[in-house]
């Protein structure tokens, strides 16, 4: 889960690193009294989860509160790459000296952490690592270890920070690596880190990015979750534990097992081709049980999704058997029939693997003219493109 | 021979007593697989169908001689119990949990790295089959028999789909390395281990979105393998920013896309398939010429 500016700030300031005051405010006018409390000049910040905000116009310095109302006014409601400005984030203008970058993040590649520093910051750090390498310090953090005071020190003197800020960054790295920790964050960056006029060292922004998985010891990360900017279905979605991403296509998608199911979307796309290009409009994996009132969840969270004109069930059999999954589906066609929405779009389905002829049978007795089985999944997807696209 | 599992290989399962780790302890053992003791901290004593539970790894290894443990425990154990397996000196550790915080991966990888005893497979992976030898972990041991393929996948049901397709050849060992984002066994081990096993004559590798494991297993392959090697990837219509229901599948940026992955793979040389049936004929056909 990818935080907000606000929420990384305020995270930030709980584990000691400084920043800047502020506020977060949905109109104009709590803009304009964020900006009165704060006394002083204020930059209005677009807060959306997307790069390139001060080019989009996302970002504006207002000199009294009566201009902070103007900014908000404008940036709020802006479209900045597909996101929609719900929030701005009012905080105190700073005079700026030096702009610097720093972040901790996962590293996949090495398996540990690593730490990326330059005295380049303010800009963008994937240019300033393609074109001038030496200007960004790389240093692996083993996972056990973490870090210390000498390892954060290391850091700096490897960026090349100037000597009379070294024991303020070497803090604020501290206590950054705090937060990736006890936060279970995998991503902690700031760009840029400002050595202010006075002297001061300070977070100007931040990006976390939360471990999803590691939501059962943080109660207070459920607060985070960012429920009015998610899909509704993929809301609802969330509400029955299924795992849903909302796409634009006309095939609605279930599988079991998250790469089969990616599988599916693309040997659907692949399919869609021949028919006027439709294409996958969901992801959704149920899981190695998918019990009938998995399916049927299922099947109602993907029904329910209006641009939806055909669905494809695709599983293998591995632990579960065919005939079980089979089963599922009888069981949940009935189930949406009792629950007032019965199916009204074509199913097709392919299920193969273990007792995959038992499993067959049930669906071919069970004789549903909205349900039919294709025996591959080349073949099933072709199928369920066609019926997608025909209907169009 | 095989890879990593074979018919020595003697298994004690981590979380036995827990409802997944007996369900999965007897369909190892309806595959023939030797599963020899079960641990469960504060259970030694107790029997799963008369395999006997241990305390803890160690107790389990000197009385049963098992040598691989595959784990079962929930996600706020996991780290603590593969700690223990690494602190036994099992010489293979079968991470199957599924949702582990990737913090917590990262330190009991390093730990085992820094032990230098234990491989550790996972974890959120179905686990390593050798067909008609062994089995270590969850995956169904009826889909295939043993043959000339090796394979290695991120992904459980690929897993299943890739050795479905090719039953009629057979495999050596299959490994479902997981799809977190750290991974004690990556591609390329597997890759490494397929190449110097005799047995192995061709290799189908599965790789989905996120990261970049399949472009360094790619050279990889350019500089150290020579048995042919056919690719499949999932993925290609995945939107940037989503994940798509692995942890670690997520295409960020430019990075991570399913066709950087397979032209990496095909620079090398590697065919690959654009469904898994493709790549299940590209096999087929350089294996029955």
């Amino acid at each position: 889960m990818d935080l907000y500016e606000y929420q990384a700030k305020h995270l930030f300031d709980a584990h000691g690193v400084p920043v800047t005051a502020g506020e977060v405010c949905t109109t104009p006018e709590a803009a304009a009294e964020a900006a009165r409390k704060i006394g002083s000049a204020v930059v209005v910040k677009a807060q959306v989860k997307t790069g390139g905000r001060g080019k989009a116009g996302g970002v504006k310095l207002a000199a009294n509160p009566d201009e902070a109302k103007a900014r908000a006014q404008d940036i709020l409601g802006l479209d900045i790459k597909g996101h929609e400005v719900r929030r701005v984030l009012v905080t105190e203008a700073t005079d700026i000296a030096e702009e610097y970058y720093v972040s901790f993040l996962l590293d996949r590649a090495n398996r540990c952490f690593l730490a990326m520093a330059s005295v380049e910051g303010g800009v963008d750090i994937e240019e300033v690592a393609a074109t001038r390498p030496e200007a960004l310090a790389l240093v692996r953090i083993d996972a056990i270890d973490g870090v210390d005071a000498q390892t954060a020190a290391r850091i700096v003197d490897e960026a090349g920070f100037p000597a009379h800020i070294r024991d303020q960054v070497t803090a604020v790295l501290v206590r950054l690596w705090r937060v990736l920790v006890e936060e279970d964050a995998t991503l902690v960056e700031v760009n840029p880190l400002v050595l202010s006029g006075n002297g001061t060292v300070l977070a100007l922004d931040g990006k976390v990015t939360i471990d999803d998985n590691a939501h059962y010891r943080h109660a207070s990360h459920a607060d985070l979750v960012d429920r009015e900017a998610s899909d509704p279905i993929e809301l609802r979605a969330k509400e029955f534990d299924l795992n849903y991403v909302k796409l634009d296509g006309e095939v609605g998608i279930i599988g079991n097992g998250a790469g089969l199911v990616m599988s599916t979307l693309d040997v659907v796309a692949y399919a869609g081709e021949e028919f006027g290009g439709v294409r996958p409009a969901n992801f959704l994996d149920i899981g190695g049980g998918a019990s009938a009132e998995v399916m049927a969840n299922g099947l109602d969270i993907v029904l329910g999704d209006p641009g939806v004109r055909a669905v494809f069930v695709n599983v293998f059999g591995g632990i579960t058997s065919c005939d079980a999954v089979a089963n599922g589906i009888v069981q949940a066609v009935g189930a949406l029939a009792e629950r007032g929405t019965p199916v009204s779009k074509p199913i097709v389905c392919r299920i193969d693997g273990n007792n995959a002829v038992e499993g067959r049978r049930i669906l071919t007795e069970f004789n549903h003219p909205l349900v039919e089985m294709v025996e591959t999944m080349d073949d099933a997807a072709r199928r369920v493109a066609q019926l997608a696209g025909g209907a169009a | 021979m095989t890879i990593w599992l074979d018919g020595d290989s003697r298994i004690l399962v981590q979380g036995m007593t827990g409802s997944e780790g007996t369900k999965h302890t007897r369909r190892m053992v309806a595959s023939g697989a030797q599963v020899v003791a079960g641990v469960t901290p504060g259970k030694g004593g107790q029997d799963v169908d008369g395999i006997p539970v241990f305390g803890d790894v160690r107790e389990a290894m000197i009385a049963t001689g098992a040598n691989v443990s595959v784990v079962f425990v929930p996600p706020r154990f996991a780290q603590a119990a593969v700690e223990e397996a690494v602190d036994a000196e099992i010489p293979l550790c079968v991470v199957i949990t599924e949702g582990i915080p990737v913090h917590d991966t990262a330190k009991f990888f390093q730990y085992a790295v820094n032990a230098g005893t234990t491989r550790i497979i996972g974890p959120n992976c179905p686990g390593i089959i050798s067909p008609g030898v062994s089995n270590a972990g969850i995956i169904p041991a009826d889909i295939t028999g043993p043959g000339p393929i090796g394979l290695v996948s991120k992904s459980g049901t690929l897993t299943y789909q890739m050795m479905y397709e090719l039953n009629d050849i057979g495999f050596s060992t299959c490994v479902g390395i997981g799809g977190d984002p750290i991974i004690g066994t990556t591609h390329i081990d597997c890759l490494a281990a397929f190449e110097a096993d005799p047995a192995t004559e061709a290799i189908v590798m599965i790789g989905e979105i996120g990261g970049d494991a399949e472009e360094r297993a790619a050279a990889f392959i350019a500089d150290n393998v020579t048995k042919p090697v056919v690719g499949y990837v999932a993925g290609f219509t995945a939107p940037e920013g989503k994940t798509m229901g692995h942890a670690g599948a997520i295409v960020s940026g430019s990075s991570g896309t399913a066709a950087a992955k397979k032209d990496a793979l095909e620079s090398v040389g590697v065919r690959v398939g654009q469904t898994p049936s493709e790549a299940a004929r590209l096999m087929r056909a350089i294996l029955r010429g």
